[in-house]
């Protein structure tokens, strides 16, 4: 099996892999970064959602065996080592961004990804952003006004969809 | 999914040798092969990965065209192809922010799915589809379901687009997959308007050469008014029936005119 590395979350990362394991399996079943969920398998549902090369993706959508040499970015990696959630864990936290947290490391890594190419997004922009990301606890408005939040703006005030 | 030899080449030169082998399949951004692929229905031999051959990734304008690298991203379109603002528009409206920053131009123009957005864009703007042995007119490439001009292993390198004086396209989005239902592109280069419908017939993207020959002589709205493409020929399936999507085909000409 071929042997690929990658730097995870700062860290230089090495494992076997299969042509074609998925970059989900491998961080889930060879390296044990568990946080990053499979909900879906099929690319809709974006559980899976890491930062490859510092762009939002699809893990269950790329094979690892592709990634050698690549930076991967995961949920693991967005809390300071002593546990301190980031500015935009805490404030899903703060906000009630999330219920049984299944879809949440998906949501947290495409809401870095937003807040690094849009500092100050518009709610419009948030809920456009999103669309690849799907929460069955139906808990959206808390999520985007976590986003909100989390980007320093006005969480919005409007009635829960 | 079954398991396959994966070629990463370095340079397109290597790529087109390495797709001549029995079985090769060139992998773009994988964003509907790899889902194929996991259901079972497809099961190619050999990958050969053009994503990030820096050959094929690049965003310029020449001589009044928008030329795309063949392996730029649907993110990287919509970002700096500002030069043809209906078309960076289109590529940012597909699927979600993840699949745009996978998904490649020349993927999606090969596949050549009846519901694909870049296959309107390219053929509404009367595209060059440049491979590694030849170019090819819009007009010619997309053939049929999932069909194009493409020869076995030749390899998309590129699409330019002639900059229109006008442009819009209105994409009727299918909730659950961000694909179009229907989608209308609308380009107007002088006195000839051309008119590309996706996501509506099962043989793929097509001109509407009605509504072109009435907006050529008169480009508004209601130039189509009474116009409708025959529902017998168009996709029916529990997300719209056919008379419903020529329907559509009608609305979103007249809203892609208005907004040009």
């Amino acid at each position: 099996m071929p042997k690929i590395t990658m730097n995870i979350n700062g860290r230089e990362t090495s494992a076997e892999v299969e042509n074609r394991t998925l970059l989900s399996t491998a961080l889930r079943e060879k390296l044990h970064l568990t946080g990053t969920h499979i909900g879906c398998d099929t690319s809709q549902c974006g559980a899976c959602v890491v930062h490859v090369n510092g762009k939002a993706v699809k893990s269950c959508t790329i094979f690892a065996s592709e990634l050698d040499g690549a930076n991967i970015d995961t949920i693991e990696g967005q809390a300071s080592p002593d546990g301190t959630l980031n500015v935009i864990q805490q404030a899903f936290q703060d906000h009630h961004g999330l219920q049984c947290g299944f879809c949440t490391p998906g949501m947290v890594m495409s809401a870095a990804a937003l807040l690094k190419e849009n500092p100050k997004p518009t709610e419009a922009e948030v809920r456009d952003y999103l669309e690849g990301n799907i929460c069955r606890c139906t808990g959206y408005q808390g999520i985007v006004n976590a986003i909100m939040a989390a980007s320093g703006q006005d969480v919005p005030s409007i009635a829960a969809e | 999914m079954y398991d396959f030899d994966l070629v990463i080449p370095t340079t397109v030169a290597e790529a087109s040798t390495a797709m001549k082998a029995d079985g090769a399949q060139a992998l773009g951004g994988g964003q509907t092969l790899l889902p194929t692929m996991k259901q079972r229905l497809a099961a190619p031999e050999t990958l050969v990965k053009l994503s990030g051959l820096s050959e094929l990734v690049s965003v310029s304008t020449d001589a009044g065209a928008l030329c795309v690298g063949g392996a730029t991203t649907h993110g990287q379109v919509a970002q700096d192809g500002t030069d043809y603002p209906a078309l960076a528009a289109l590529a940012g409206n597909i699927g979600d922010p993840a699949v745009r920053n996978r998904g490649t131009i020349g993927g999606s123009i090969a596949n050549n799915d009846p519901s694909a957005c870049y296959p309107a864009g390219a053929l509404g703007s009367g595209a060059t589809i440049v491979t590694n042995t030849r170019e090819i007119a819009a007009d010619d490439f997309f053939v049929d379901l999932f069909e194009t001009a493409l020869e076995e292993g030749e390899i998309v390198t590129g699409v330019n687009f002639p900059i229109p004086d006008a442009a819009n396209y209105q994409k009727f989005d299918q909730p659950a997959s961000r694909f179009a239902l229907v989608g209308v592109f609308v380009a107007k280069f002088g006195d000839t308007v051309r008119v590309a419908v996706t996501g509506a017939s099962n043989g793929g993207v097509f001109r509407w050469s009605e509504a072109e020959a009435a907006l050529s002589a008169n480009f508004a709205a209601d130039a189509i008014e009474g116009l409708a493409v025959d529902a017998g020929d168009l996709i029916s399936d529990l997300h719209g029936t056919a008379e419903y999507r020529a329907h559509l085909i009608s609305v979103l000409t007249r809203r892609a005119v208005q907004s040009c």
